[in-house]
C-alpha cells in the first residue's frame, strides 16, 4: 500500500467511527467503546514491545492501577458523605482507610489516574532496568508482579473489595451515569466520543514521540542495546521512559475501561488478561501503531462474538490463533502488508540458535 | 510464633516446594539449553495429575505402580510431540515461544475442561501413605508429618538426586552440559544437538508429570493447577539461576518456606505477595539468580 491509500483508508475509517453512534445499536456501540478504551494500552505495548523490544506482561497492573484509581473515587462519589463504601460496611472496617481518602477529590483521581500508573512503571522498570535485567527474565517479573497486585487484591477484602472488585457507580463529574432515556443515550454517545478522542489523541501523540530522535533510540536498542551504550547514551533512562509511557497509557485505558463496564475487579486485570493484551497485538503488527490497535479492536470484537457463539470453542480457537500469529506472522498482519519492513525483519527473525554462524542483528530479540 | 505451628508450616512449605522444584526442573532444563519459555509447561503437571487419576480408576488402590511410568511417559511424549511441531520453529526467539506456548496451554485447559469438568477429580492414596508421624513429648508434642507429604518430599529428592546424576555423571549430561555452554561449539565437535533438545523437552515434561503424580496424592487435580504452578516455576529458575539444576533446588526451598513463613505471619494471599516482591528485591541484588552461568558473552541472557 503506498502513503495516499493509507491515509484515505485510515480517514474513511475514523469517519465510521466518529459517525457510529448514529448506526450501531446500544450494544455494540458499548462494544465498540470498551475495545476502543482498551486500545489505547495497545499502544502503549507498542512503544514498549514492538519498539523498544522489551516484552511486558504485566500491563494488567498498570491497567489495573488507573482503573482503580478512578473506581474508588467514583465508589466514593456513590457513596453518602460520612459513610463508608457498602462492601466496608460489610467486612467490618470502620474509618476509610488512608490511601482511600484523598480520592474524594476528582481532580486528584484524575490525576492519579495518569500519575500512578507511570510511577509504578517507571519505578519497576527502573528496578529492572538499572541492573541490566533483560529479555525473558523482564516478561516473567512483570508476570509475577501482575500476579502479586491480584493476589493482594483478592486478599483485600476490606481495602478493595477482593474478588468482587468495586462497582455500582452512580455519577462521574456530576453526569449520572444510570440515567436511561435520551438523557441515558446521550450519556452512552458522549462517553464514546469522549473515548475516542482520547485514543486518537494517544495515537498522534505516540506517532510523534516516535518519530523524535527519543523514537529512534528506542527502535536502536531493541536492534542492539550495547552499540547504544557505546555510542555512549545511557540505555536503561530511556526504556525507562518508554516503560513508563507505556504504562501511563495502560493506566489511562485501564480508567476508561472502568467507566464503560462499571466496575473493575482483579479477575479483569490478571495475568490472563495481560498476555492477552499482548497477543492481540502481536496478532495487528506489533510495531506499528495502526497495527496494534487494529488488532486489538479486531481480537476483542472476535473474542465478543465467538466466546457467545460456540463457548467452549473460545479458547482453542484463541490458542490457535496464538500459535499460528507466531509461526506464520511474527509481526503481525501489518507486517505483512508492509513488505518492505517485513523482508528487512524476516531476516532478523530467521536467526536460529544453533546457526553455526550468528549474525550480529539476531542479538536483540535473544537477549 | 509456636513452635508447633511454625514447624507445622515449614513442613507443608517443604512438601510445596518439592513439587515446585520437580515443576521446575523442566523449565530450567529447557530454558537453560534451547532458551524456550515452556507456558505450557504447567499442563504437563496437569496432565501428569489427570494420568494418575485414571490409573488410580484402572488399577484400584494400588496404582501408583501404574501412575509414575503412565505420567512420566504420557507427558514426555507430549512434550516431544510439541517440540517437533512447535517449539522446533522457533529457536532463537524466546518471546515468541512464550507466545506460542500460551496459546498451547489454553488450548490444553479447555481440552481438559471439557474431558474431565471443572471441579477437580480426587485420586485417593493408597492406604499405606495415610496416616502421619506424630511427635510426642518436648517443644513439638503433637506435631504432625502426613505420610503423604513425606512422600512427595522423598520423590523430589530422588528425582533431584536423579538429575543430578544424569547431568554430571553420564555421557547425556555431559552434551547436555556442553550444548548449555556453547551450543555452536558442541554441534562443531558432534552432538546431534537437534535430538538432544527434543531429548530434554521430553524429559523435562516427564519430569512434570512426575510432579502431577505428586500433585494427585495431595489435593484434587483441576484445569486451572498448571496455570497456578506456572509463574512460581518460572521464578524458581530465575532465582536460581537459569540452567542450574542445584539452583533450581535451592530457590525452589526458599521460595516455599518465604511462603511458608508469609502465611504464618499474614494471610496466604498476603503471603503469595509479599513474595513475589521479595523476587523482585532479590534479582536487584543477585541478578543472575543463586547460581549464575558464567560466560564472556557480551549477551548472555
Amino acid at each position: 500500500m503506498n502513503k495516499t491509500t493509507q491515509t484515505a483508508l485510515l480517514l474513511v475509517v475514523a469517519a465510521a467511527l466518529i459517525a457510529a453512534p448514529f448506526y450501531l445499536g446500544a450494544y455494540s456501540l458499548t462494544l465498540l467503546g470498551r475495545v476502543l478504551a482498551l486500545s489505547i494500552a495497545a499502544l502503549g505495548i507498542c512503544v514498549v514491545w514492538g519498539r523498544t523490544g522489551i516484552l511486558s506482561l504485566g500491563q494488567g497492573l498498570f491497567f489495573g492501577l488507573g482503573g482503580y484509581a478512578l473506581a474508588m473515587h467514583l465508589k466514593l462519589a456513590a457513596t453518602a458523605k460520612g459513610e463508608l463504601p457498602d462492601f466496608m460496611v460489610y467486612n467490618g472496617v470502620e474509618n476509610l482507610p488512608w490511601f482511600w481518602k484523598p480520592f474524594a477529590s476528582a481532580p486528584f483521581a484524575l490525576a492519579m489516574v495518569l500519575i500512578l500508573p507511570a510511577l509504578a512503571a517507571g519505578l519497576v522498570a527502573w528496578l529492572m532496568f538499572r541492573r541490566r535485567i533483560t529479555g525473558v527474565y523482564v516478561s516473567i517479573i512483570t508476570q509475577a508482579l501482575v500476579l502479586a497486585f491480584v493476589t493482594w487484591l483478592n486478599g483485600s477484602q476490606g481495602l478493595t473489595s477482593g474478588t468482587n472488585g468495586i462497582t455500582d457507580f452512580q455519577t462521574f463529574l456530576g453526569i449520572d451515569l444510570r440515567s436511561s432515556g435520551a438523557a441515558g443515550e446521550a450519556v452512552t454517545h458522549g462517553l464514546y466520543w469522549v473515548t475516542l478522542l482520547i485514543l486518537g489523541v494517544c495515537m498522534a501523540g505516540t506517532n510523534w514521540l516516535l518519530r523524535t530522535h527519543f523514537g529512534s533510540l528506542l527502535t536502536a536498542i531493541q536492534g542492539n542495546e550495547n552499540r547504544v551504550r557505546f555510542l555512549g547514551y545511557n540505555p536503561a533512562a530511556y526504556k525507562i521512559a518508554a516503560f513508563a509511557f507505556g504504562g501511563l497509557l495502560s493506566g489511562l485505558s485501564g480508567a476508561l475501561y472502568t467507566v464503560h463496564l462499571g466496575t473493575i475487579s482483579p479477575a479483569m486485570i490478571g495475568v490472563t488478561f495481560s498476555i492477552e493484551l499482548v497477543v492481540w497485538v502481536a496478532l495487528g503488527g506489533r510495531a506499528s501503531i495502526v497495527g496494534a490497535v487494529g488488532g486489538m479492536v479486531a481480537g476483542q470484537l472476535a473474542k465478543d462474538k465467538i466466546s457467545s457463539a460456540v463457548p467452549d470453542a473460545w479458547l482453542y480457537i484463541m490458542g490457535a490463533l496464538f500459535v499460528l500469529v507466531v509461526l506464520v506472522l511474527p509481526q503481525g498482519v501489518a507486517g505483512l502488508l508492509n513488505r518492505r519492513r517485513a523482508a528487512g525483519v524476516a531476516e532478523v527473525d530467521t536467526g536460529r540458535a544453533d546457526l553455526p554462524l550468528p549474525s550480529p542483528s539476531k542479538t536483540g530479540e535473544q537477549a | 510464633m509456636d513452635p508447633v505451628f511454625l514447624s507445622g508450616q515449614l513442613f507443608t512449605g517443604l512438601s510445596v516446594a518439592s513439587l515446585l522444584l520437580l515443576t521446575a526442573l523442566g523449565l530450567a532444563l529447557s530454558f537453560g539449553l534451547m532458551r524456550v519459555i515452556n507456558m505450557a509447561h504447567g499442563e504437563f503437571l496437569m496432565i501428569g495429575g489427570y494420568l494418575t487419576f485414571i490409573a488410580a480408576k484402572v488399577a484400584g488402590p494400588g496404582f501408583l505402580w501404574l501412575a509414575f511410568p503412565l505420567a512420566f511417559v504420557g507427558t514426555a511424549l507430549l512434550g516431544a510431540l510439541l517440540e517437533a511441531t512447535v517449539i522446533r520453529r522457533l529457536y532463537g526467539r524466546p518471546l515468541d515461544t512464550l507466545l506460542a506456548t500460551w496459546g498451547i496451554s489454553l488450548i490444553l485447559q479447555q481440552g481438559a475442561r471439557q474431558i474431565f469438568g471443572s471441579t477437580g477429580v480426587p485420586v485417593t492414596a493408597p492406604d499405606w501413605l495415610n496416616g502421619a508421624v506424630t511427635v510426642h513429648g518436648g517443644p513439638l508434642d503433637s506435631l504432625t508429618f502426613p505420610y503423604v507429604r513425606l512422600f512427595v518430599i522423598v520423590l523430589s529428592a530422588l528425582v533431584l538426586g536423579g538429575m543430578w546424576l544424569l547431568l554430571s555423571r553420564s555421557r547425556f549430561g555431559m552434551h547436555v552440559r556442553a550444548v548449555n555452554q556453547n551450543r555452536e561449539m558442541a554441534a562443531a565437535l558432534g552432538v546431534n544437538t537437534r535430538q538432544l533438545d527434543m531429548l530434554v523437552f521430553a524429559l523435562g515434561a516427564g519430569i512434570a508429570g512426575i510432579a502431577g503424580v505428586g500433585l494427585a496424592l495431595l489435593s484434587p487435580v483441576n484445569p486451572a493447577v498448571g496455570s497456578a504452578y506456572i509463574v512460581n516455576a518460572f521464578l524458581v529458575v530465575v532465582v536460581g539461576g537459569v540452567g542450574s539444576v542445584l539452583g533450581a533446588g535451592a530457590a525452589a526451598l526458599l521460595l516455599g518456606f518465604t511462603t511458608a513463613l508469609a502465611e504464618g505471619l499474614t494471610s496466604s494471599s498476603l503471603a503469595q505477595a509479599i513474595m513475589l516482591i521479595l523476587v523482585v528485591a532479590f534479582l536487584q541484588w543477585k541478578p543472575k539468580g543463586l547460581i549464575p552461568t558464567r560466560s564472556r558473552a557480551l549477551e548472555d541472557a
